[in-house]
């Protein structure tokens, strides 16, 4: 195995933790993903690009488990991953935002991030039933865990409200708290910064930045604002109906011809 | 002014994760527990007990129950009738079969049973949701009460097709039959009351009930948050099922004693006890206390209004107890979706600053 790179702003990037190789997905006579092969880093920021309809909420949705990939593999930490559903993906320590909010709105901040640790509680029903000394020490020590997130994420203030009451961009947050208690290795944003003003983008991109460096996870993002993406990212894959059209570091695709093409359009003359 | 949580504060995430983080609310707990076992045995009598008290301890652990399956886990339910009929049986044949075990041991494993049939109903689960899933549901509704009908050895081949339930003690003191005494069936029921609704409380609060929100609230992001719908789903179904399987034990044996499948356990029961959850309210255990009392108490206070001050005939009164009873749940479900429940939250926030409200 190759041991990684080092990136420009200095940090050590380590071998490789999710490969994809020539994944392609259906759907009936759609395509929507056409032999694409990529790979992510141990500890980078892998972002996914591309114009609407490319297919990259479709990459994100093979990587989780919800789409099982028509042909082509999937490599998790060296090994091929079998067929597996949603919840035994994230068993193996992988953890995702949605582009729509997916939060469990009739429970208070903190019981959805709680249900982030559930893959960390042992406590069986009957302990729980019991409220035995298990039970009630698994749940203040995964509480404790969750606490640290809610203060990452500057979410204190508002612990005990109803996700319900909350406006937009305090949601994106506490999803991203629900995916980061459960202490994931990898972690996949579908559009974190959508729909965000400026000063709520910067903290977004703070955050992400910052859970990267603490905890050293590896972040594969979906994102529009080009700003972001090339501020924040290491790598970039640039997708076009289904197919991949470029990958490398922002730079790189910045300057890439084809890309420019999907993005600004060719003229056909 | 009564209710202050100001000055309570909490120094540990334990505290914090109590059944009733408020002093107030904690003792008033204790207080209503210690009535409910000190002083109500002592003043119980036949009519009080037969009336209101039985049925709303009894009710009140199948709506915990059924607010498990229903109000927690989002899973639509309306097969509780014959889910109750089936702890009701499990309950006869281990009392006829085994006589000389404990009546506390046949209840539980009479809801040990509902369990077991509970999971089986609740396969279809896994597929299909809402409105399918509470005709599924309905299937085993009627189902269930067929079977007890049609396969006499479940009634172990009497006449009637009745069961009856025979007379047995607990430590000496009669609880079934005509000769129990009002005061022992009510703490045989209350003991099992209190039970269930710590047992469900701390289920409720903890990991298992926020597995079963998840999947009530979101069912995608639960599992991509690693909850696996199957035991989620399943569990919810076994332990609503244990709830209302102890609960129609104990109307079979301790307050009814003579059962006829159809009339008792009967679709109007599946639907009398999710009444009770919409007006007492969805996915909360007080909410469950609630409506039980309350579709419990209107019946009979309506009764005492209509028939005896009012003087009006009882036929009228009796049906002017079903114009109420829907009236109330359209009212509920347009103006409080969360039902008593809700009313009683408001009311505690009013309560917190009252008469001050700075």
């Amino acid at each position: 195995m190759d041991d990684g790179y080092i990136t420009e702003d200095g940090r050590k990037i380590g071998g490789v933790v999710m490969e994809m190789k020539n994944i392609t997905l259906r759907f009936g006579g759609v395509v929507a993903i056409k032999d694409i092969s990529f790979d992510i880093r141990e500890g980078e920021i892998r972002a996914i690009i591309g114009p609407n309809g490319a297919g990259k909420s479709s990459m994100l949705n093979v990587i989780s488990g919800f789409y099982i990939p028509s042909e082509g593999e999937v490599f998790y930490k060296g090994s091929k991953r079998p067929q597996m559903r949603p919840f035994e993906v994230a068993r193996q320590g992988i953890a995702r935002t949605f582009q729509n909010i997916a939060l469990f709105e009739g429970m208070s901040v903190l019981d959805n991030v709680m249900t982030g640790r559930l893959n960390h509680m042992q406590s069986n029903l009957f302990q729980q039933a019991l409220w035995s000394g298990k039970a009630e020490r698994e749940e203040t020590a995964n509480r404790e865990v969750a606490e640290k997130v809610i203060d990452f994420l500057e979410i204190q203030h508002i612990r005990k409200t109803p996700v319900s009451r909350l406006p937009y961009g305090l949601k994106k947050r506490v999803e991203l708290a629900r995916a980061l208690a459960a202490e994931p290795q990898l972690l996949l944003l579908d559009e974190p910064m959508a729909g965000m003003n400026v000063e709520e983008k910067e903290d977004m991109c703070r955050f992400i930045l910052d859970v990267n460096d603490e905890f050293g996870t590896t972040i594969c993002l979906i994102e529009h604002d080009m700003g972001v993406v090339m501020d924040l990212s290491d790598r970039v894959v640039v997708m076009d109906y289904g197919k991949k059209i470029g990958d490398g570091t922002p730079n790189e695709v910045r300057n890439n011809q084809e890309v420019i093409d999907a993005y600004l359009g060719v003229s056909h003359d | 002014m009564f209710y202050r949580e100001a000055g309570d504060f909490k120094t540990s995430y334990k505290q914090d994760n109590q059944t009733f983080p408020i002093k107030f609310d904690r003792y008033r707990y204790y207080v209503v527990l210690a009535f409910a076992f000190l002083v109500i045995p002592f003043i119980i009598n036949d009519y009080w007990a037969n009336a209101i008290l039985l049925p709303f301890l009894i009710y009140a652990i199948a709506a915990i129950g059924l607010n498990i399956l229903v109000g927690y886990c989002g899973q639509v339910s309306l097969g509780t009738g014959g889910f109750m009929a089936v702890g009701a049986f499990a309950c006869y044949k281990l009392m006829t079969s085994f006589p000389e075990v404990s009546m506390f041991i046949h209840i539980l494993l009479a809801g040990g049973i509902t369990a077991l049939v509970g999971v089986l109903f609740g396969l279809p689960s896994l597929r299909i949701k809402g409105f399918y899933l509470a005709v599924a549901t309905l299937a085993a509704q009627f189902f269930l009460v067929w079977l007890f009908n049609r396969v006499p050895w479940f009634y172990n081949y009497s006449a009637s097709g009745q069961i009856n339930s025979p007379e047995r003690d607990v430590f000496g003191i009669i609880i079934t039959g005509p000769n129990a005494p009002a005061w022992a069936t009510y703490l045989f029921c209350l003991i099992f009351l209190t039970i269930c609704a710590i047992i469900a409380r701390n289920l409720t609060r903890g990991t298992m009930g926020r597995t079963w929100m998840g999947i009530r609230d979101m069912d995608i992001a639960a599992e991509i948050i690693g909850v696996n719908p199957l035991t989620a789903k399943l569990s919810a179904f076994a332990v609503s099922s244990f709830f209302v399987g102890v609960s129609g034990a104990l109307f079979f044996s301790v307050y009814l004693g003579a059962v006829e499948v159809g009339e008792v356990f009967g679709i109007q029961k599946s639907f009398l006890v999710l009444f009770m959850i919409i007006i007492g309210g969805l996915g909360s255990i007080f909410g469950s206390f609630a409506g039980a009392a309350f579709l419990v108490v209107l019946p009979v206070a309506l009764k005492v209004v209509g028939v005896d001050l009012l003087g009006w005939p009882t036929d009228i009164v009796a049906h002017f107890q079903f114009v109420i009873i829907g009236g109330l749940i359209v009212m509920f479900l347009i103006m409080e979706p969360h039902g008593l429940a809700q009313l009683w939250r408001v009311a505690k926030e009013k309560l917190r600053l009252w008469p001050f409200p700075h």
